[in-house]
C-alpha cells in the first residue's frame, strides 16, 4: 500500500543501478532531504541544536567513516576518538595560520590530514589481524592525544592547554565561535554530512567497496582473486580517516568551540561511535545514521524522563545510561545481530507484501 | 655504583611489581579466552566490580540505597555492621560465582557460534552495563580499600640496600604491597596450572580450549565449563580487584586497567598463561624504564601509550605474541 515496486520498471542500465531504484524510496529520500534542507532550519531552535541535532549529524559522518572501516573492510578500530583528535586539531591549526580562507576547506583540509595519520597507524593492519589490530588501534588512540597535550605547538602555546575556535564565516553567515545561530550551524554540518553520506553510499557499492568486503569476508581468498590488500586496506582506513576527521573537526569548531583533548576525544569516544555502528548496523549506510540517531538521542530522553519527570539524581539517571546501553547492545548482538538497518529491511519486505502476507 | 644506575635499578625493580598487577588483570582474559574463544572486555570492570562488592561487604552498605531512596524518599545508608575481611572476600566470591552464572545463562547461551568479534563486542556491552549496575549498586563516590594488607616502602629492603650507592642514595624503595601481590600472582598462577593438571575439571577445561566440538563429544558439559572458567575469571579479577583498589582506590579508573592489560595479552599471546605473566613483566618494566629515560625529554606521562606502541611495534615482526599458537589461515 504505502511502499510497492510495481509499475517501476527499469529501461536503462543506469535506472537499474542507481541507489535508489524504487520509486517510494527515491521520493522518500528527496522528501527527507528536502525536510533537511528547507524545513528544519527556519524552526530549529538552540535547544535543539545543541542537544540533538548538530550531535547527531556529526556522530553520522564519525559512524559512517568507522562503519566503512569495520564494517565494509572489517577492521576493527578503537582509535576513533584519536583519530577525531586529528581532525580537530588539524582544523584548528588551519584555522589559525590562514584565517582567509574559507572555513569549508579547513574542514575538508583537516579530513585530508586525518586520512594521512590514518593510513600511517593502518600499516600495521597488514601483518595484524582480527583482534589484535583493535588493540594496535588503542595505540593510535593514547598515542595521539598524549601528543596534542604534550606538544603546545598543536594547541598554539595556549596557557590552559585547551583550544578554543575562532569566528570563522561563510558566505558572510558566521558558523563558528560563540555568536553562532543555530540554523547556521545546522546548516553547515548538514551540508558535510549529505556529502559524506553520498561519497560513502557511492565508495561502497563501486569497486572500492567490493574490494573491502571482499577484504572484509575473507583475505586471503580476496588476495587470491586479486584484490591487492595493501590498496584495499590502507585506502579503507584512508577514507575512514578522512570521514572521521571531518567528524571531529565539525565537532570542535561547530559543536564545542572550545576543546581539552583528554575530556573531549578519549576512549569513550572510540566506544561510543563503536556502538553506534554495531547498534545501527555493521555494513550499512543507513545503520550509520539510525544508530547516530539513536544513541544521541536516547541519553537526552532518559535524562528528560529520569531527572525531569521522575526527579531522580542526575547520578543515577547517568547509571542507568551507561546500563541500558550496556544491555541494549548485547541485547541487539543476540535478537538481532544486524542492528537498526537489518530491522528497517524487514519492515520493508514486510511493507512490499502487505496486507496480504502471503 | 653509579647512583643513576642504582636509580635504574629501582625503576626496573618497582616495573617488575607493576608488571605483576597487570599480568593479574591479564591472567583473567587468557583464561576465558583460552576455555570459550571469548575476549572478555569486562575483566577490568569486572575486577572493579568485585573490589566494589567487596567494599560494600566489609562496610555493611545497603545494596542500591541510592535507587530506593530515589524512588521511596527514605535516607538509608548502612545496615550498621562491619564484616571481617576474609567472609567479605568469600562472599563475593560468592557473587562473582552467581554473576558467572548469569553471564552464561543471559548472554553467552545465545551466541554460541557466533563470530568472535561478535562475542567481542558483547563483553563491550556487558562491561557498560556492569560499570552502571556497580555504580547503581554501590555508589559512584572513591572508596578505600583495606582489608589488612600491609602498604608504603619496606625500611627492611631501604635500610639493606642503603650501602650500594653514594651520599644520596637511601636505599631501594618498594612497596610492600607490590610485594605482596607478587607473591600472591606467584601463588595464584601455581593455583591455576596445578588445577588445570591435576583435577578432573581442569582436564576437561584444557579440553574444551583444545576442541570445543571433540570435547563435547566425549561428553563434557560446555555450559558447565564456561561457568567455571568465567567464576575463575571472576576470582582472578577479586585478587586483581584487591590489589589494585589497596594501592589506588576503588574508583572508576580501576576498569581502566582492563585497557592496559590489552597490550600485554598482545605481547604475550592471547592463549599462553606464561605469556600474560611475561608480558605483563615486559610491559611493566619497559614503561617505567622508558618513562625514567627517556620520559623527561618529550614531555612524560609515556606510560599512557607507551605500552601500546610497544605492543604495536612488537606484533609487526611477531603476528601472534611471544607465546601464542601459530596463526595458520587457509581459504
Amino acid at each position: 500500500m504505502f511502499y510497492r515496486e510495481a509499475g517501476d520498471f527499469s529501461t536503462t542500465y543506469q535506472a537499474d543501478a542507481q541507489t535508489f531504484p524504487i520509486k517510494y524510496e527515491r521520493w522518500g529520500y528527496y522528501a527527507i532531504l528536502a525536510v533537511a534542507f528547507g524545513v528544519v532550519p527556519f524552526f530549529i531552535n538552540d535547544y535543539w541544536a545543541n542537544a540533538v541535532m548538530i550531535p547527531f549529524l556529526i556522530y553520522a559522518i564519525a559512524a559512517l567513516g568507522l562503519n566503512i572501516l569495520t564494517g565494509y573492510c572489517g577492521q576493527v578500530s578503537l582509535g576513533t576518538g584519536g583519530f577525531m583528535a586529528v581532525g580537530a586539531y588539524a582544523v584548528y591549526k588551519l584555522m589559525t595560520s590562514f584565517p582567509e580562507v574559507n572555513i569549508a576547506f579547513h574542514v575538508l583540509g583537516a579530513g585530508l590530514v586525518t586520512a594521512g595519520v590514518g593510513v600511517l597507524f593502518g600499516l600495521p593492519s597488514l601483518r595484524i589481524k582480527g583482534f589484535y589490530l583493535a588493540v594496535a588501534t588503542l595505540a593510535a588512540q593514547f598515542f595521539l592525544v598524549w601528543l596534542f597535550n604534550k606538544v603546545p605547538w598543536f594547541y598554539n602555546y595556549s596557557a590552559s592547554g585547551q583550544i578554543t575556535a575562532p569566528e570563522r564565516t561563510v558566505f558572510g553567515v558566521v558558523v563558528t565561535g560563540p555568536n553562532t545561530d543555530a540554523a547556521a550551524k545546522y546548516l553547515f554540518c548538514l551540508v558535510f554530512v549529505f556529502l559524506c553520506a553520498w561519497l560513502a553510499r557511492n565508495l561502497t557499492r563501486g569497486s572500492f567497496g567490493r574490494k573491502w568486503m571482499a577484504i572484509r569476508d575473507m583475505d586471503i581468498a580476496a588476495e587470491i582473486i586479486g584484490v591487492y590488500p595493501l590498496a584495499a586496506k590502507l585506502s579503507a582506513f584512508a577514507v575512514s580517516s578522512f570521514f572521521i576527521g571531518v567528524s571531529g573537526a565539525l565537532f570542535f569548531s561547530v559543536y564545542l568551540g572550545a576543546v581539552e583533548v583528554t575530556e573531549a576525544f578519549g576512549i569513550q569516544k572510540s566506544f561510543l561511535v563503536l556502538f553506534m555502528i554495531i547498534i545501527g548496523g555493521l555494513g550499512s549506510i543507513f545503520g550509520s545514521f539510525a544508530g547516530a540517531a539513536f544513541l544521541v538521542l536516547m541519553p537526552v530522553l532518559l535524562k528528560n524522563i529520569l531527572v525531569g519527570q521522575l526527579g531522580w539524581p542526575t547520578d543515577l539517571a547517568t547509571h542507568f545510561e551507561f546500563m541500558i546501553v550496556g544491555a541494549l547492545i548485547v541485547t541487539f548482538l543476540i535478537l538481532e545481530p544486524h542492528g537498526l538497518a537489518q530491522l528497517w529491511r524487514v519492515t520493508k519486505e514486510k511493507l512490499r507484501l502487505w496486507p496480504f502476507p502471503h | 655504583m653509579p647512583d643513576q644506575l642504582l636509580y635504574a635499578i629501582e625503576v626496573t625493580l618497582n616495573g617488575l611489581m607493576a608488571g605483576v598487577l597487570y599480568s593479574l588483570v591479564a591472567l583473567g582474559f587468557v583464561l576465558i579466552f583460552k576455555a570459550s574463544g571469548i575476549f572478555n572486555y569486562a575483566q577490568g570492570v569486572m575486577a572493579l566490580f568485585s573490589a566494589m562488592t567487596l567494599v560494600g561487604i566489609m562496610d555493611g552498605q545497603v545494596p542500591f540505597s541510592h535507587l530506593i531512596n530515589a524512588i521511596f524518599g527514605t535516607d538509608i545508608h548502612h545496615f550498621g555492621w562491619h564484616v571481617p575481611a576474609i567472609v567479605a572476600i568469600l562472599l563475593t566470591a560468592v557473587v562473582m560465582t552467581a554473576f558467572a552464572w548469569a553471564v552464561n545463562q543471559v548472554i553467552f547461551k545465545h551466541l554460541v557460534n557466533q563470530e568472535p568479534i561478535i562475542l567481542f563486542m558483547a563483553t563491550i556491552g556487558l562491561a557498560y552495563f556492569l560499570e552502571g549496575f556497580g555504580d547503581l549498586m554501590w555508589g559512584s563516590d572513591i572508596k578505600s580499600l583495606d582489608v589488612g594488607l600491609p602498604q608504603g616502602g619496606s625500611f627492611w629492603i631501604e635500610e639493606n640496600t642503603a650501602w650500594l650507592g653514594g651520599e644520596g642514595f637511601y636505599g631501594f624503595f618498594i612497596d610492600q604491597l607490590d610485594m605482596v601481590a607478587t607473591v600472591v600472582a606467584v601463588i595464584l598462577v601455581a593455583v591455576l596450572v596445578a588445577f588445570s593438571q591435576y583435577t578432573k575439571q581442569g582436564r576437561a577445561l584444557r579440553a574444551v580450549a583444545d576442541d570445543h566440538q571433540a570435547a563435547l563429544s566425549v561428553g563434557i558439559s560446555l555450559s558447565y565449563i564456561w561457568v567455571l572458567v568465567w567464576s575463575i575469571a571472576g576470582f582472578v579479577a577479586l585478587v586483581a580487584g584487591i590489589m589494585w583498589g589497596t594501592k589506588s582506590g576503588v574508583q572508576f579508573s580501576l576498569s581502566l586497567i582492563a585497557l592496559k592489560a590489552l597490550p600485554v595479552l598482545m605481547l604475550g599471546g592471547f592463549t599462553s598463561i606464561p605469556g600474560a605473566i611475561v608480558g605483563g613483566l615486559i610491559v611493566g618494566v619497559g614503561e617505567k624504564l622508558f618513562e625514567f629515560l627517556v620520559g623527561p625529554m618529550i614531555g612524560g606521562a609515556t606510560e599512557n601509550w607507551f605500552a601500546y606502541v610497544l605492543a604495536l611495534i612488537f606484533l609487526v615482526f611477531r603476528p601472534q605474541g611471544l607465546f601464542g599458537e601459530r596463526i595458520i589461515e587457509r581459504v
